[in-house]
């Protein structure tokens, strides 16, 4: 972020603006935003985080899923200003520098996705499941993940992916 | 040391997807993640009414908020000439109402502003003063005498029929029926439905004014077809227009019509010389663009008393909404509506179909429908159980005695389609004996008799993908070709383009398998670009599975293209003459001394460092393919329920799929495609409607009305695979992605309906609600028609 | 999808929050989950000047039984949080029962309890069973606390009795005069779907004896309704087919249903009496099978 220029209004307006600092896929970041504006739109348009998506407006469909302090919330239905002190993981937070998150294998190795639009979301939820339980039978993955709403797949190969990638992770974890 | 095919990615492997790599780290490249330097923002204003003259629009407000830049409205469309626009079925919508509102949704005014919040702010400043019409929201009311006239716009216009057609032949139809010794009836509704991508439709318009140029990313299937109708409408001349459709988060053919929102975003940024980003909300997705379905049936067939279909009869009636808009062969009024009937050897058919104007969306032609061939398909399988009650015969054996016979291929159906290919009665077999048909029986007599009400569905069908044979097919008069472009590198890499547009299908990943299976070039090694009208060969998009069928076979002639080049270029790297070469697959050898040999990467190596004498150098070609037939793939589906007589919810046991599609390229991606389609289908069964009151208020236009099952609600499914090659096809592949979706949801009530016929119950129309389900149990009557809607409504 | 424009304030004191209510002059509302909220904002079907954002005043997100065996609910108690909780599984089964059927799991990470049952939605799951339980809301404000039954705390949809400069931070559900028994039964399409019509029955009952009940209606009136006369119905009794059926009758006579593209009247007065005769016979048979 350069200090060098940065363009405002020759007519500046008088909104209420607040100064956010979030913890975003382990980095902080910071931005003076309009308390409307919500948290996927900051994560998107803000920050440049293009993986988290929105799908509908009445918080149904769940593509906007993000893990905030941990926990999977629709980033749609927050306001940026109340991530602030906090953290928000993305979609883009899964791979480290050298590997692919686990459910991000699964994914591809199950068709789990077709266009992608959900998948984001459906990861972010998926991993959350496999923090808190390591060991999902298909009910259960089935049941945390119908905040989410897929058109493409039909659901049966995202569970594969899931089951996938508990797998893996229940092999590293010895 | 042949190459296996399967290793390098060629066809029947289940290659993992190549655009799964960006998809899976959030790098996909959606309509709103593409941001361009100056981007502006535009918002539409809606109608809040079904119906309505314009009386003012006063935008005076909007234009004082700060951020805002344009303000536009009809008046201000129509001096440019824009107010109205031609639609794909030759007819004219609205762009931005001028005189009325025909709609509920429909675009009314357009602001164009720095962020889309300020967009939103100025569009609630605007003030329209509107003159409530009567609504009409069916046909039935469209026809009734008196009834308002929606189209005043139009000349030559006296009432609200869009078209009466007809097909058959009526003659030997009438004849059938006279001969009947039973004739079933039945009367159907498939209600509207929605094919509601997630992601919904939007354009960026960037108009460069020192070049002339038009360049529109945009969310559509099919980006030549858009080029050519922006050309006409705009009036640009069609080599400055560039149309670039980015990944899309799902089609299902909600993205192949014209929407008012593209041409408003073109015309803001030549006004304002800035890029115009539109993003509708998923509100103004359901409630103004292509929805699916809203068709009514009359069906008649003449049965003998041995169970054999002597005739059939349809009278369609289809609701089109305010605008005849549909994406759709010109020649057919009612799509492929048909097909029906297409797998049943029947002697004579006649369908009449009558088209009305309503007071709601455009459309009709969506969702997954191969042109009005899920309507047809669920006319035909409703019928078909309800033939078979009729007579007291077995549903499996009343279609088995009907099955066209799999040695009389190429088959002329009633209705004057030929279909290619098929072991239907393999196909029933396997499904058969898959759900354990026999046993189920037992089981479900033994559970009526302790009051469980158990059911089992069948639904069988071919159905014809692959539009279309330029003889017949066209849209706005260009002809159903498709197209694809390879370029193969010196080192043998490769990248190929189409006129096809994925939406979600894998052609990334499966092109370059077909060329994989005709070249030996490793898919690994070819890349695969669509959707840019600069650079990719012509072609009519994706929708209706048409691809495969269409641009599949360009892909498999273009490539063979290049290995005839590079025949010649093997010849004369082995100092042999080409009658002595061999080919297997990625190599060119010489016939009587097999070990001397040159690979395919050699050949395109000496194809920009040694080519014979008045060869011209490079190795690359384009393949039209104007496919001679449509493919007719075969499905059989399976599904058993259970009712709870009590409260009408019923759950879904088993799902059996037998899917013939032929060739299968990739069986991870075709197996994909019919589980997404099977979701739909118990969708559309189950839930999924979208319905208006007497006022034209629409309700399923957000995802609280407008159900989309989740992980939860969704059964699983069984999968079976038959394969009866395409014979017309250049790699045997038929089309395969919206089968599920056509033939699945009379799967689902035909369970339904066989868990409560013994009460008496014949039919309960879409969608299979609880209420709707309970009401038949208890009344032991059917239930047609859409569910009711509250008129009382705050 | 885009809020229209409001100040923001997030106090860190219940009293500061209250401050700011009163300053904003019935123009000022509270965020707590903001799951029903902000899709408000975002439809603009609502447009507060100020929103006063409590989540980080502390000590607000606890649950627990007090030693009488009343359970405390905090304005900041997620529906997730009572969907985990072993003390609630064990104590209080309506609760329980009805806590996987509210919304969907990612909202339940944020909703609140409190906040729901403030938010006076007739399709609310809470509020039928805070009914049926006899709870209570404690409200505080400029003046100090007071205690709302909730059967009179919301007078009409998204409508409750909370001055503008009363804060909800508690709730309360009093202890059971023997043992709890309950049961939530909704019918919903999917997931996430309002509910075609849902029923909470709430028992303290010694043996196969009622001592009280409570038994309140979702989806199917102008408000939650308390069906009390059902609920009496069954005070003093004991469950058996003849008393289940006559309650059930009674619960599906107090429903107001209207007809939508859900269900028509008649379905959803249905669907009351036989989800009231299912979870009273629920009741009935894990009694038998525990006694």
């Amino acid at each position: 972020m350069t200090s060098l220029y940065e363009e405002v209004s020759v007519t500046p307006v008088d909104v209420p603006v607040r100064r956010v600092t979030i913890t975003v896929n382990g980095e902080r970041r910071a931005a003076d935003i309009e308390p409307r504006l919500l948290l996927a739109h900051l994560l998107r348009q803000g920050f440049g985080l293009t993986g988290t998506h929105t799908g509908c407006d009445t918080t149904n469909c769940g593509a906007c899923t993000v893990l905030f302090d941990g926990r999977p919330v629709k980033s749609c239905t927050m306001l940026a200003v109340q991530a602030d002190g906090h953290s928000v993981e993305t979609v883009e937070g899964l791979a480290s520098a050298s590997e692919l998150h686990p459910v991000q294998e699964g994914f591809k190795e199950e068709h789990g996705l077709q266009c992608g639009y959900c998948t984001p979301g459906m990861m972010m939820a998926a991993k959350a499941l496999l923090e808190e339980n390591p060991d999902p039978s298909e009910d259960e993955i089935r049941w945390a993940l119908s905040g989410n709403l897929c058109r493409c797949t039909g659901y049966q190969n995202i569970v594969k992916a899931v089951m996938w990638a508990a797998d893996k992770m229940r092999a590293s974890a010895g | 040391m042949t190459i296996d095919e399967i290793k390098i990615g060629g066809m029947g492997a289940s290659r993992r997807r190549v655009e799964d790599n960006r998809f899976i780290r959030g790098r996909g490249n959606y309509i709103d993640d593409v941001a361009l330097p100056g981007m502006l923002h535009m918002e539409i204003l809606r109608s809040p009414l079904a119906h309505a003259r314009i009386r003012s629009i006063d935008v005076s407000k909007a234009w004082e908020i700060p951020g805002v830049r344009l303000v536009l409205t009809g008046d201000m469309m129509a001096t440019r000439n824009l107010a109205w626009m031609p639609t794909l079925s030759y007819d004219t919508q609205a762009v931005l109402a001028t005189d009325k509102v025909r709609f509920q949704g429909q675009e009314v005014a357009a602001v164009i502003a720095d962020d889309p919040y300020i967009a939103k702010d100025a569009c609630e400043a605007i003030m329209v003063d509107y003159e409530p019409l009567p609504a009409i929201v069916n046909p039935m009311q469209a026809m009734a005498d008196g009834a308002p006239l929606i189209r005043d716009d139009k000349e030559n216009q006296p009432d609200n029929k869009v078209f009466d057609w007809d097909v058959g032949d009526r003659e030997a139809t009438d004849r059938a029926f006279a001969e009947a010794d039973v004739v079933s009836k039945l009367e159907l509704h498939y209600p509207r439905s929605h094919p509601s991508p997630l992601e919904p439709c939007g354009s960026i318009a960037d108009f460069d004014r020192s070049t002339g140029k038009l360049t529109v990313y945009m969310t559509t299937q099919a980006p030549h077809i858009i080029r050519a109708a922006v050309a006409l409408v705009a009036e640009l001349p069609e080599h400055m227009i560039r149309i670039i459709s980015p990944d899309l988060g799902g089609g299902f053919g909600n993205k192949v019509p014209v929407y008012p929102g593209y041409v408003i975003s073109i015309l803001a940024s030549i006004l304002t010389e800035r890029p115009v980003k539109w993003i509708e909300d998923k509100t103004g997705n359901l409630i103004s663009t292509g929805f699916g379905r809203d068709v009514y049936l009359q069906g008649q067939m003449a049965l003998r008393k041995d169970g054999r279909i002597l005739g059939v009869r349809m009278h369609t009636i289809s609701d089109h909404g305010a605008f005849f808009s549909d994406a759709q062969p010109s020649k057919f009024k009612i799509g492929l509506m048909h097909s029906a009937f297409a797998c049943y050897d029947i002697p004579s058919a006649h369908l009449t179909a009558t088209g009305m104007y309503t007071n709601k969306a455009p459309g009709g032609v969506a969702y997954r429908c191969s042109f009005r061939v899920t309507e047809a398909m669920f006319f035909q399988e409703r019928m078909v159980q309800a033939a078979a009650d009729d007579l007291g015969m077995d549903q499996a054996e009343f279609r088995r005695v009907n099955f066209v016979r799999d040695d009389d291929f190429p088959h002329r159906t009633a209705f004057g389609f030929l279909t290619d290919s098929g072991q239907y009665g393999k196909c029933l077999d396997v499904g058969l004996e898959a759900i354990g048909y026999e046993q189920f029986l037992k089981d479900q007599e033994e559970a009526r008799k302790k009051g469980r009400l158990l059911g089992i569905g069948i639904s069988t069908m071919t159905e014809p993908l692959g539009a279309g044979n330029s003889r017949e097919y066209d849209i706005l008069g260009i002809k159903m070709f498709d197209s694809a472009e390879l370029r193969v590198h010196m080192t043998g890499k490769a990248i190929l383009r189409t006129g096809a547009k994925t939406q979600g299908q894998g052609h990334e990943t499966t092109w370059a398998q077909i060329v994989a299976h005709e070249l030996g070039i490793p898919a690994d090694d070819i890349v695969v670009e669509e959707g840019d009208t600069d650079t990719a060969p012509f072609g009519m998009g994706t929708y209706a599975s048409r691809s495969t069928p269409v641009a599949g076979a360009a892909v498999a002639m273009v490539a063979r293209k290049i290995r005839a080049k590079a025949r010649k270029i093997a010849a004369h790297l082995l100092e042999v003459s080409e009658e002595d070469i061999e080919w297997e697959l990625g190599r060119f050898y010489v016939r009587s001394q097999p070990d001397r040999g040159v690979t395919i990467q050699d050949c395109s190596m000496a194809a920009y460092s040694n080519v014979p004498d008045g060869m011209e150098p490079g190795l690359e070609n384009t393949a039209y393919y104007d496919p001679p037939n449509l493919t007719w793939p075969f499905a059989c589906y399976i599904a058993t329920v259970e009712v709870d007589p009590e409260t009408g919810v019923w759950d879904v046991l088993r799902m059996v799929a037998v899917d013939d599609c032929g060739v299968r390229i990739n069986p991870m991606i075709v197996e994909g495609q019919i589980m997404g389609g099977l979701t739909e289908a118990y969708a559309m069964a189950s839930m999924q409607f979208i319905t208006f009151d007497a006022d034209g208020n629409c309700v399923g236009s957000n995802y609280m009305d407008y159900l989309l099952p989740t992980a939860w609600e969704t059964p699983g499914f069984e999968l079976h695979e038959v394969v009866t090659p395409c014979p017309h096809h250049p790699i045997g592949a038929k089309g395969i992605g919206e089968c599920a979706t056509v033939g699945g949801p009379a799967a689902f009530v035909n369970a339904v309906m066989d868990a409560v016929k013994h009460l008496g119950v014949r039919n309960v129309d879409m969608p299979l609600l609880p209420d709707r389900v309970h009401q038949a149990v208890t009344s032991g009557s059917d239930v047609s028609g859409m569910p009711p809607v509250r008129t009382d409504a705050p | 999808m885009y809020p229209s424009r409001f100040n923001y304030e997030s106090p860190s004191t219940i009293e500061e929050a209250i401050a700011l209510l009163d300053a904003g002059r019935g123009e000022a509302k509270i965020l707590a989950g903001g799951q029903s909220l902000v899709p408000m904002l975002k439809l603009r079907f609502a447009a507060p000047e100020t929103l006063v954002d409590i989540n980080n005043i502390p000590d607000l997100d606890y649950h627990h039984f007090d030693e009488g065996g009343a359970l405390h609910i905090g304005a900041l108690c997620r529906h997730e949080d009572i969907e985990k909780s072993t003390s609630i599984a064990e104590g209080q089964p309506t609760i329980a029962a009805a806590a996987p059927l509210v919304a969907d799991p990612i909202v339940r990470t944020r909703g609140t309890f409190v906040g729901s049952v403030c938010h006076g939605d007739p399709q609310g799951d809470w509020a039928a069973c805070m009914i049926a339980l006899d709870g209570y809301i404690v409200a505080q404000g400029p003046n100090g606390r007071r205690e709302i039954p909730v059967k009179s705390f919301v007078t009409g949809p998204f409508e409750n009795v909370l001055a503008h400069n009363e804060i909800a931070i508690e709730a309360v559900v009093p202890a059971p005069r023997g043992e709890a028994r309950g049961a939530y039964l909704k019918l919903e399409r999917r997931v996430g779907d309002f509910a075609t019509a849902a029923v909470a029955v709430a028992l303290d009952m010694s043996g196969d004896m009622v001592l009280r009940a409570g038994i309140a209606l979702t989806g199917v009136g102008g408000t939650t309704i308390d069906a009390s006369e059902a609920a009496e119905s069954l005070t003093g009794s004991t469950l058996d087919a003849d008393s289940i059926a006559r309650v059930a009758e009674l619960a599906a006579a107090a429903a107001q249903p209207r007809s939508d593209h859900r269900g028509s009247a008649s379905y959803k007065r249905h669907i009351v009496n036989t989800f009231t005769a299912r979870a009273l016979s629920g009741i009935a048979s894990s009694n038998e099978r525990a006694a």
